[in-house]
This record gives structure tokens, C-alpha cells and sequence, in this order.
């Protein structure tokens, strides 16, 4: 009896076990889960502002456009409907706000009771208008014809490259730009800190004694403790100044400052990683290497370096990864200017930062929202797949050993 | 001189300078840890006193002191550790003392590998959708500490399940042998032996959870609030999004310049003091574990 109630207590106490250990698996599931159910939602709808719609004259021939021919009418760069394979007539904009031009207040009502009305009336009366308002003006009869406006779609959102998400009167969703400043400003921080990280990691593991080692290692160590906002806040105070007056330059809140301040947070993983591989070179290598009259540099870059090639990729590669993710230190030095980065030392704007800096403000379940749920799923994505190949690249070696 | 001779000298010459590079660039490395060090506690320093550390902030947080602030890490470090704790090392109790290798133990080895990987400000994602959105927590103290907690459960489970790999296991087969059960074993003879150990895992993730700022945005942290929190579903103000917002976007950058150099040199106080603190004491229990 005693022996039954022994059992069913280790069974219980086993099942609590094991749903802690599937904590993780589950958490892992559920962000894939919520991201890209957020996300994905971004895809089902028009990039024109919730409640308002675009309408034309009804005699107007053209019923649907896409987001970047409306953005183009309203900056002006599309005047005449011909353009648009409609009739040949001046596009005329009208928004809201513009109709006090055309009507006085007393046309108008005390309250704008009559608003809707002079809208009708004045989509009505004008062959080449295109007007965008709220749909709670818009009255029951209308007889403008409102324009179908295409969904966003997954290709355009990809290929897209600005990034005006709350634009008006259309949204302009294309992530191009984000990813690109992500990628530029992560690899320029690897250009930089890879050779430093190896390096130092080649003189911790061969040249070093041990007593400087242990030195050394641990204060390196200590560099990856201090938190982003504090580097974040060390490049706003002296980098990014330092960067305006060397280059000369108008802002020093650049790509170039963004790199330098991921470059010092990646050192310590890099060295840390490539340390360990360097060290496990097995000492009979190293020793016939010597032993064949090769000076210790020699053996370090032809027996060291090559053996622990792996390790040394899978450390730059997990360098990358940490430098995509980050989010303050980037957010507070690159300028955040959402545009196709085409130099380092101009302001861009990395996928985290953007959906640090914006998400606070996107109406919750909204287009902008929902955008940058996207834009989570793609950070996701891309740093699963490069802790992916970290695994890949560091597992090939430790089978290799075997 | 022979051509022997010449070729050695080469390669004598060619070492030297390699590794003078090399120790030299080692250095620069330390310099730039000290150099930020430096400069901040240089022009923090004179900025704490007793009142900045005990008052609330005053007008437009460009005066006053950064006690909600304080408060509110404590509040998120406590919380989230509530979590993560006790689940993280249930887990690692699972993974090193229960399952044999295999692939169920693959996966959530896997699967905790890329948790570790995730960007945090996807966390803070996450935790927005989840916690304060679908479960309606609101921007909570709660929201905060569950998704800090999620953060930070790998660095948990790893700490722990080093730990639990360095017991030997002549403990482990001498209880069984007197007849205990598994977990009788597990409690009362391993975890014991592994738990210093364990403990420097805890501080570890203190350190990381006083320092995060992305997963905290859209979860708990407050602009400025200059009242403390009352329950777990009330926003809170903390140390690194208070830095973030009196160098980014306060009401007056310049003026509140002083404070963010004072928040700055706390906040790596914290940090630096739990790392240094689980180094040192992983470093004394590793030697005691060694001796047994």
C-alpha cells in the first residue's frame, strides 16, 4: 500500500517535471503561434486608414488602383487620369479638410450637419475629382463611386521600399529598406569586430599566460553584461558626436555609429566562442607542427586556425545573430531614417528599431499594427534559421571528434 | 648568412610582430570596456546621492531622483524570477535526472537552444500579444515579469543543468542503492550538492533581467510615473527604459543629460555586481565540488 502511493507521487511529481521542461518547446510554439497570426493579418487588408475610403465620379472609367498609383496621384506625381488608362482629365485631389474652399460655414451647418451633403455634392459635380474621407460622411445615396484598393500583398510588402505605415491616404508597407539597414549595419559591426575577435581570441588561447588569461577573459566577459541601453546611451553621448565631427557630417546618428556600437556588444561573444574552439585543438597537432621546425605563429595560422575553422564560423555567424536582434543600442545612434541604405555614414533604420520605435503608437490590432507583427516574424525567421546553422556548423565538428 | 638562417630570422621577425598585433589588440578590447566604464561612472558619480536614489522624479523627470524606477526593476526582477526559477530548474531536474538521451530530450534541448536565440524585442512582441492583449493583463508588472521571465528561462535551465552534471554520480547511486526512490534521490542528495551552483544562475539572470528594454516597452514600462506600484497590474517605471527615455525622448534631453548619467551608473552597478557575484561564486563552488 505504502509502496502504490510511493509510486503515484513520483509519477505526479514526474509529469511536473516534465511540463516544465516542455516550457520552453511551448513558448517557442506559442511566439511562432501569435507572431505570425498578428502578422499574417497584415495581408488580408486594404492599406487605406480603417473607416475611410477613396471615391471617384462615377462617370469615371478606372474602379480599382493599386496603393502605389493612389500614393502617386496624392503626391502629385499622376495628374491626369490618362495616366491611369482613364479619360484624359485632370486628376483633382479633394481631402476632408479642403472643403471649407468650396463651402462657406453657413453652407456647411453650425455643427457641419450638412458635410456629408456638400461632399456628395461636390464628388458629383466634378468629372476629375478623387476624394478621400471618412465613411461616416459618406451619405446613403452617394452617387460618387467609391475605387476598390487592392489588399496588401506579400510580394509587394517584401519588395517595397518605403516604409510610410501610417501614411495618408494609403499606407506604404515595403519592409526592403528595414531589412536592408538590418543586414548593413549587422554586417559592418562583423567587418569590424571579427578581426578584432579573432585576434584577441588567437592571444588569449595561444600567446597569453595563463595568469593574464584569467584576467583578461573575464573582464571580456564583463563586456557582454553591460545592458543595450547603456551602449545604447555610451554611442549617443560620444560615438555619434565623434562620428558628426570626424566625417564632417550634418547628423552623426548613422549606420557607421550603429555598427561600431553592435561591434563592441558582439566582441565578447565572438572571442568567448572562438577561444573555446581555438583551445580545443588537440595538443599532438600543435606539437608535431612545432616539432616540424614550424615557428608557433605558423602552427597558429596553419594548424589552429584551420582546425578550428567551425568554431570560429559558428562564433562570427552567432555574432551576426545577436547584431540583427538588437534593438535599444540601435534604435538610440542610427537616425532611424526609413530609406535604402546606400553608405554607412547616413541614417537608416533596422528591422528591431522600427518596431521598437513605432509599435507603442499603432492602434492594437490595426494595419500598422499588424505590419509590425510582420516584421517580427521576419526577425524571427531570420535569426531561427542562423541559430540553425550555428547548430549545424557545431555539431558537424563535435562528430568529427568522435 | 645562409639561406636557413635568413628564413628563420623571417619567421622569428614575422612572429614577433604578429603577436605584438595580437596582445595589442587584446588590450584595445579591455580599454573599451574600461573606457565606457569610466566615462560613466566619471560622470555619474557625482550625480547619486541619497535623495536621487530615494525621491521621485520632478519636473519633467529633469529633476528629482529615480526611485520608481528602482522600484520597478526590483518588482520586475522578483517577478520574473518568481517564474522562471522554479520552472527553469524543474526543467533542468527533468532533462539531466529523468530522460535519457534521446530525441524527446533533442527537441526540447533544440527548442531551449532557440529560445535562447530569440531577439528580445520579439519577446516583447510576444508578451504584448499574449499576455496584455489575449489574456488582458493590460501594461502590467504581471505582463513585464512573465515575459522577462520567458526570456531569461534558458539561461536558467543551462545554469542549472551544468550544475547538476558537475554532481558525481556515486552520490547518485548510493541513495538508490539504500533504496531511495528517484526523487528522494533527486531532492534530498543532488539537488542539495548542486544547489550553490543553481544559485548562480539566479543572480545571473537578475543581471540580465535588470538590463532588458525591448521586451518591457509595450509590456509594463511607464513614461513617467511618479507613484510606486500598487499591484501587479499596475504599469511601472524602470531603470533601463527610464535611461532610454531621459536620452531620447524626454521632455528636455539636455537638462535631464545629468540624470541619465546617474541612471546609467546604477543600473551598471546592479549588472556588473551580479555578474561579478555569480563568477565568484561559481569559481568557489566549482573548487569545492572538485574537492569532495
Amino acid at each position: 500500500m505504502k509502496t502504490n502511493f510511493k509510486n503515484i507521487k513520483e509519477k505526479i511529481i514526474e509529469t511536473i517535471l516534465m511540463l516544465s521542461s516542455a516550457a520552453t518547446s511551448i513558448t517557442v510554439v506559442l511566439i511562432v503561434f501569435f507572431l505570425f497570426i498578428e502578422g499574417s493579418g497584415v495581408f488580408s487588408k486594404k492599406p487605406i486608414e480603417d473607416g475611410f475610403l477613396l471615391a471617384v465620379h462615377s462617370t469615371n472609367p478606372i474602379n480599382k488602383l493599386e496603393p502605389e498609383q493612389v500614393k502617386d496621384i496624392f503626391d502629385q506625381k499622376i495628374t491626369n487620369w490618362k495616366q491611369l488608362g482613364g479619360k484624359d482629365q485632370p486628376i483633382v485631389l479633394f481631402r476632408t479638410e479642403d472643403i471649407t474652399n468650396f463651402y462657406t460655414d453657413e453652407e456647411l451647418g453650425a455643427n457641419f450637419e450638412h458635410f456629408p451633403a456638400k461632399i456628395n455634392e461636390y464628388v458629383t459635380k466634378t468629372p476629375g475629382v478623387i476624394a478621400f474621407f471618412s465613411d461616416k460622411y459618406k451619405v446613403s445615396n452617394f452617387t460618387g463611386k467609391e475605387l476598390d484598393i487592392d489588399k496588401v500583398k506579400f510580394f509587394e510588402f517584401l519588395s517595397g521600399e518605403e516604409w510610410y505605415p501610417t501614411a495618408h491616404p494609403i499606407a506604404q508597407m515595403g519592409v526592403k529598406a528595414l531589412i536592408f539597414g538590418t543586414l548593413w549595419v549587422s554586417f559592418g559591426a562583423i567587418l569590424i569586430a571579427l578581426p578584432i575577435g579573432l585576434a584577441a581570441a588567437i592571444y588569449l588561447s595561444e600567446i597569453a599566460n595563463k595568469k593574464t588569461r584569467n584576467i583578461l577573459k573575464p573582464l571580456i566577459e564583463l563586456l557582454s553584461g553591460i545592458p543595450s541601453v547603456v551602449y545604447g546611451f555610451f554611442g549617443l553621448v560620444i560615438i555619434v558626436p565623434l562620428i558628426q565631427k570626424v566625417f564632417g557630417l550634418p547628423v552623426g546618428e548613422t549606420g557607421l555609429a550603429g555598427s561600431i556600437v553592435l561591434a563592441i556588444m558582439a566582441l565578447p561573444t565572438i572571442i568567448t566562442i572562438s577561444e573555446d574552439a581555438m583551445r580545443n585543438t588537440p595538443r599532438a597537432m600543435k606539437e608535431a607542427s612545432l616539432a616540424l621546425g614550424a615557428s608557433k605563429w605558423q602552427t597558429i595560422y596553419k594548424v589552429v586556425i584551420p582546425y578550428s575553422a567551425s568554431g570560429i564560423t559558428a562564433a562570427a555567424i552567432l555574432g551576426i545573430g545577436r547584431a540583427i536582434g538588437e534593438t535599444m543600442a540601435v534604435l538610440m545612434v542610427t537616425g532611424n531614417a526609413a530609406v535604402m541604405p546606400s553608405t554607412l555614414l547616413a541614417p537608416l533604420r533596422t528591422i528591431p528599431a522600427t518596431i521598437a520605435a513605432e509599435l507603442g503608437e499603432a492602434a492594437n490590432g490595426g494595419l500598422h499594427y499588424q505590419a509590425l507583427f510582420a516584421l517580427g516574424c521576419i526577425l524571427f525567421l531570420i535569426t531561427f534559421c542562423i541559430n540553425m546553422i550555428v547548430e549545424l556548423v557545431t555539431n558537424k565538428k563535435a562528430h568529427k571528434k568522435h | 648568412m645562409t639561406k636557413t638562417d635568413r628564413l628563420a630570422k623571417q619567421k622569428s621577425r614575422n612572429q614577433k610582430v604578429a603577436f605584438a598585433l595580437f596582445q595589442f589588440t587584446s588590450y584595445i578590447v579591455v580599454g573599451v570596456l574600461f573606457a565606457i566604464l569610466a566615462f560613466i561612472i566619471f560622470k555619474g558619480i557625482g550625480v547619486i546621492s541619497w535623495e536621487f536614489i530615494t525621491e521621485m522624479p520632478k519636473e519633467g523627470m529633469t529633476k528629482g531622483g529615480i526611485f520608481p524606477a528602482i522600484v520597478g526593476t526590483l518588482c520586475l526582477v522578483i517577478g520574473s524570477m518568481l517564474f522562471a526559477f522554479p520552472v527553469g530548474v524543474l526543467a533542468a531536474i527533468y532533462m539531466n535526472e529523468y530522460v535519457k538521451d534521446g530525441i524527446i530530450k533533442k527537441i526540447i534541448k533544440q527548442m531551449t537552444n532557440n529560445l535562447a536565440g530569440v531577439p528580445s524585442i520579439v519577446f516583447g512582441l510576444f508578451g504584448m500579444a499574449l499576455f496584455v492583449n489575449k489574456l488582458e493583463f493590460g501594461d502590467s508588472l504581471l505582463a513585464g515579469s512573465l515575459t522577462l521571465g520567458l526570456l531569461v528561462l534558458p539561461v536558467v535551465i543551462r545554469t542549472t543543468e551544468e550544475s547538476l552534471k558537475a554532481v558525481d554520480d556515486t552520490f547518485r547511486q548510493a541513495s538508490l542503492g539504500l533504496g531511495a526512490t528517484k526523487w528522494q534521490t533527486t531532492s534530498k542528495v543532488v539537488f542539495p550538492i548542486a544547489f550553490p551552483n543553481i544559485i548562480t544562475g539566479l543572480i545571473l539572470s537578475i543581471g540580465r533581467v535588470s538590463g532588458e528594454t525591448a521586451p518591457i516597452l509595450f509590456t509594463v514600462a511607464a513614461y513617467f510615473l511618479p507613484k510606486l506600484p500598487t499591484s501587479i497590474f499596475d504599469q511601472a517605471m524602470a531603470l533601463p527604459y527610464h535611461l532610454y527615455v531621459i536620452s531620447t525622448s524626454g521632455t528636455n534631453i539636455e537638462a535631464s543629460r545629468e540624470m541619465a548619467y546617474g541612471t546609467a551608473l546604477i543600473l551598471i552597478i546592479i549588472v556588473l555586481i551580479s555578474n561579478l557575484l555569480a563568477n565568484s561564486l561559481r569559481k568557489y563552488f566549482g573548487k569545492k565540488v572538485k574537492m569532495n
